[in-house]
């Protein structure tokens, strides 16, 4: 029993991770929060789904179409949603521009693929006797990611890149950086984790449209709790919450899970709005 | 020149105002005359759906807060009327008695999905109201005893002779009158001017007494209210409901329909919502890409028309402004708003020290500004005159040292409460609302000293009558003693910088200021201007205000300052009249020059 809990929890914790870490990687670039990540995750599942269920791709096959796929479109967000409302940060259109770009992907899949459930193949041809793929998968990929991103910025040049224009955008372009290139590459990477997170959890969230809007929120849920930008933030409120929700569903139900959730969110929110390691912002006048 | 006989078009501002009532009705009541059965329906649905959307208009068009998971607070009244007229957690209930219920449920879930508004921003607000929205959904379909759950119960059927599809039509349409008038009536009065000046402009928001969390409080619930009647006219439109019914993208269509209407506007998102509801009526093959639709709307308003289709209709503010325009204040006015007993005050800063991290930008700063005199502050760039004024307007809390008026202490206030004590600022950028026009922004001024409560607004009764005529009359003063009455419909960022700058005295005034800070009001001027800059200034003074002028213009402050204050480097180096200071030794050094 408690081991369910526990592998169940902590897998839906590291998607949960994945989606807060692609919020992050939009946000450091270009300080846009982005309603795209979570929709991003749905389509891995359903992309994955589609490449090896129903056109019958070998496993690796459909993985990398659905990576490139990924990249494509975190390209194409960057274009139309991001680019556009940059220069009026202030006004936050970027709210308003990723809300329609997530939606209209949304209905796109509604209408293409299913609004129902679908069960996602088996990637890995072999069964682990304890621990099942299904589990262990998102597992790996968060733990790949996390390690990737932190190999990235430690120890290559354009890791380096990314850090400094997270840190002073102005600066950054200051010192000759190609902002816009570095914004784009940025994108198409946080598209990449996105639908790797996706695929990695089709197994057990199935390739579903009501993943978008749930992983939109509960991928957002330890970055805000975390601090926005703070990768550590993401992994260790993502690892949480998964093992939370999990605890508080055996126990209580699902509704309870939700409106815990729902609750601890705002009241931390209310009382540190810019999350539990974050920093305050200076006043403006 | 009285001001009656200034080209105040109050006719066209009635017609304006009233617009949007005059359509709903004209085409609401006609209908039937020209529509069918089917018609009837589809016209109800647009009512229902409207009056969710004229409160929501209030959050979103005029707060400016990107509220969209609203759909939950129809649920929220869907739910509430449906359960207490079918009897299932009371005896069963009048549906009338129902609605009014579902209303109240409304208003307060409007205020618990509101309330975080208050704290956080955009994004992150967004995400509460989609969170809401999804827990409202989940208890909906666990609470089963109450909801029916997945298989719904039927919603409340209305008494003759509203039982009809007609008969609820014009039901629907009625109150979806009154919500309109009640919208307009908040829209036009000083909550809604001030809810656009929070959106903005929310640092001249608080420096006029703006009070935030006050104003979205009220409108939260109203919004709610408004929803959750909404709500329950929805479960009698659709007879039977579950929840399915509540899909997120109805909340897209309604957050979509007022930003396809153009913020700040009442008519146009009234046009938004009844497009939006009628589109995938009339074009059958556009139903299931209605949402796919709705997003490249959305896209395309945000990236192309900001303004939606209210800008479209603004014909007023196409017409070319005049090109030579010259700002001639009249000083003489001035009596006029502020009343002609002059009492003096006094303000005393007493060790003023304010650090960001390790700098210490005003470094126990003393200064007294006395009613009636025109103190000076000057110095280099970076010498703390801006943060010694946002300490005086509570923008900043000092670490050490006290702001005094008339013996109370005030360091510790809020910055809206500062318009208590009747202290009136401009900023070094101007802080305008655009959109709005000059004269509504010179209005936002007076709004601490309005008597009417929010409901009396709401109703448009006499109090808030009386409030609004008498900011009105005092606004146009106001711009007439600045000079800029013959722009005070034109949408204020059609300006020049140098008249904005008028602007905002113009609005500072109308606060009756004891105190008035001004941060470089020259900046940007002619030397003509800056001639009757300097004469408006002495006029203020001689009404017995206290006059803070921070500017660089030398030749200015030597003119009407009774005392200087030179800042360097955050500490006083030098203070006294400005013959002395002029010729300060170290003052010259630092600062003037030989």
């Amino acid at each position: 029993m408690i081991e369910s809990i526990l592998s169940y929890g902590i897998a839906l914790g590291a998607v949960y991770a994945l989606i807060g870490i692609t919020y992050n990687v939009m946000y450091s670039s270009s300080r846009v929060f982005s309603f795209t990540a979570g929709t991003m995750g749905m389509l891995g599942g359903v992309l994955g789904s589609v490449f090896i269920s129903t056109m019958g791709m070998p496993v690796i096959v459909g993985f990398l179409l659905t990576v490139v796929a990924g990249a494509v479109l975190g390209l194409l967000i960057e274009l139309i949603a991001a680019r556009p409302v940059l220069k009026s940060l202030d006004q936050h259109l970027y709210v308003l521009s990723t809300l329609a770009v997530s939606l209209a992907m949304l209905q796109l899949t509604a209408i293409y693929f299913s609004t129902d459930a679908v069960p996602f193949p088996r990637v890995v041809p072999f069964d682990t006797e304890f621990f099942d793929q299904k589990f262990w998968l998102p597992i790996l990929a968060c733990a790949v990611t996390v390690i990737g991103l932190e190999y990235l910025s430690r120890r290559t040049l354009i890791g380096r890149a990314f850090l400094a224009t997270a840190e002073d955008n102005y600066a950054a372009r200051a010192l000759g950086l190609p902002e816009q290139g570095l914004r784009m590459l940025s994108f198409a990477l946080a598209g990449v984790i996105g639908v790797v997170a996706g695929f990695a959890a089709g197994q057990m969230m199935f390739a579903s449209l009501a993943n978008g809007p749930l992983l939109n929120f509960y991928g957002f849920v330890p970055v805000a709790l975390g601090g926005m930008g703070s990768n550590r933030g993401a992994l260790i409120g993502g690892l949480l919450l998964g093992l939370f929700q999990q605890m508080a569903n055996y126990f209580f139900g699902g509704i309870f899970a939700s409106v815990a959730v729902f609750v601890v969110f705002i009241v931390v929110l209310l009382a540190r709005p810019e999350g539990l390691a974050g920093a305050a912002t200076p006043r403006r006048v | 020149m009285s001001i009656e006989s200034l080209p105040a078009s109050k006719s066209h501002s009635w017609l304006e105002k009233w617009l949007p009532i005059i359509v709903l009705a004209v085409v609401g009541g006609s209908l039937p005359l020209w529509g069918d059965e089917f018609f009837g329906t589809v016209g109800t649905r647009i009512c229902v759906y409207w009056m969710l959307c004229a409160g929501l208009n209030l959050v979103v068009g005029y707060a400016g807060q990107i509220a969209i998971g609203w759909v939950s607070l129809l649920t929220v009244g869907a739910y509430t009327a449906s359960a207490l007229v079918a009897g299932r957690i009371t005896p069963e209930i009048h549906p009338y008695l129902a609605l009014i219920v579902a209303a109240i449920f409304g208003a307060v879930s409007g205020l618990i999905v509101g309330l975080p508004a208050l704290r956080l921003r955009t994004f992150y607000f967004a995400m509460t109201t989609l969170g809401f929205s999804t827990i409202v959904t989940q208890i909906a379909l666990a609470w089963r005893s109450a909801t029916g759950g997945g298989v719904g119960i039927p919603g409340p059927l209305l008494p003759e002779p509203f039982d009809t599809p007609w008969g609820l039509y014009f039901f629907c349409l009625a109150i979806a009158i009154i919500c309109t008038w009640i919208t307009c009536n908040i829209a036009s009065s000083r909550y809604g001017r001030s809810l656009i000046a929070v959106r903005d402009a929310e640092v001249a928001a608080e420096a006029v007494g703006i009070y935030k969390p006050g104003l979205l409080v009220n409108v939260f619930l109203l919004s709610g209210a408004l929803a959750g009647i909404a709500g329950g006219l929805f479960a009698s439109l659709q007879s039977y409901i579950t929840p399915e019914a509540f899909s997120f993208d109805l909340s897209v269509l309604f957050f979509i329909a007022i930003l396809i209407g153009g913020r700040g506007s009442i008519l146009g998102p009234l046009i938004g919502t009844a497009v939006l509801t009628v589109l995938p009526d009339f074009a059958a093959p556009l139903v299931q890409w209605s949402t796919f639709v709705y997003a490249v709307l959305l896209l395309a308003i945000v990236l192309l028309v900001p303004g939606g289709i209210a800008d479209l209709l603004d014909f007023k503010n196409r017409r070319p402004l005049d090109q030579h325009r010259e700002i001639r204040p009249r000083p003489e006015l001035l009596p006029e708003i502020m009343g002609t007993e002059p009492s003096k005050s006094l303000m005393t800063l007493k060790g003023i020290v304010l650090a960001f991290g390790g700098v210490r930008a005003v470094d126990g700063v003393d200064i007294e500004i006395r009613g009636g005199e025109v103190h000076g502050l000057i110095g280099p760039n970076g010498s703390g005159k801006t943060t010694t004024l946002n300490a005086i307007s509570g923008y900043y809390a000092p670490q050490e040292g006290e702001v005094i008026v008339d013996g109370t202490n005030i360091t510790r206030l809020g910055a809206h409460q500062r318009a208590n004590f009747r202290i009136a600022r401009t900023f070094q950028t101007p802080r305008i609302v655009g959109e709005e026009s000059v004269l509504e922004n010179v209005m936002i001024g007076g709004t601490n000293d309005g008597q009417g409560t929010f409901v009396e607004a709401m109703l448009a009764l006499p109090r808030h009558r009386r409030d609004e005529a008498r900011l009105h009359r005092d606004a146009m003063t106001a711009l007439a003693l600045v000079g800029l009455e013959r722009l005070a419909d034109v949408r204020a960022d059609r300006l020049q910088h140098s008249e904005l700058r008028f602007v905002e005295i113009a609005r500072a005034v109308m606060l009756r200021p004891r105190f008035l800070l001004l941060d470089e009001p020259a900046a940007g001027l002619s030397v003509d201007e800056i001639r009757r800059l300097g004469a408006l200034i002495s006029a203020i003074k001689a009404q017995g205000t206290g006059v803070l002028l921070v500017e660089h213009h030398a030749d200015l402050i030597f003119e009407i300052c009774d005392r200087v204050t030179v800042l360097n480097l955050g500490k006083v180096l030098a203070s006294g009249e400005p013959e002395e200071v002029r010729t300060h030794r170290e003052v010259v050094n630092a600062y003037l020059g030989a």
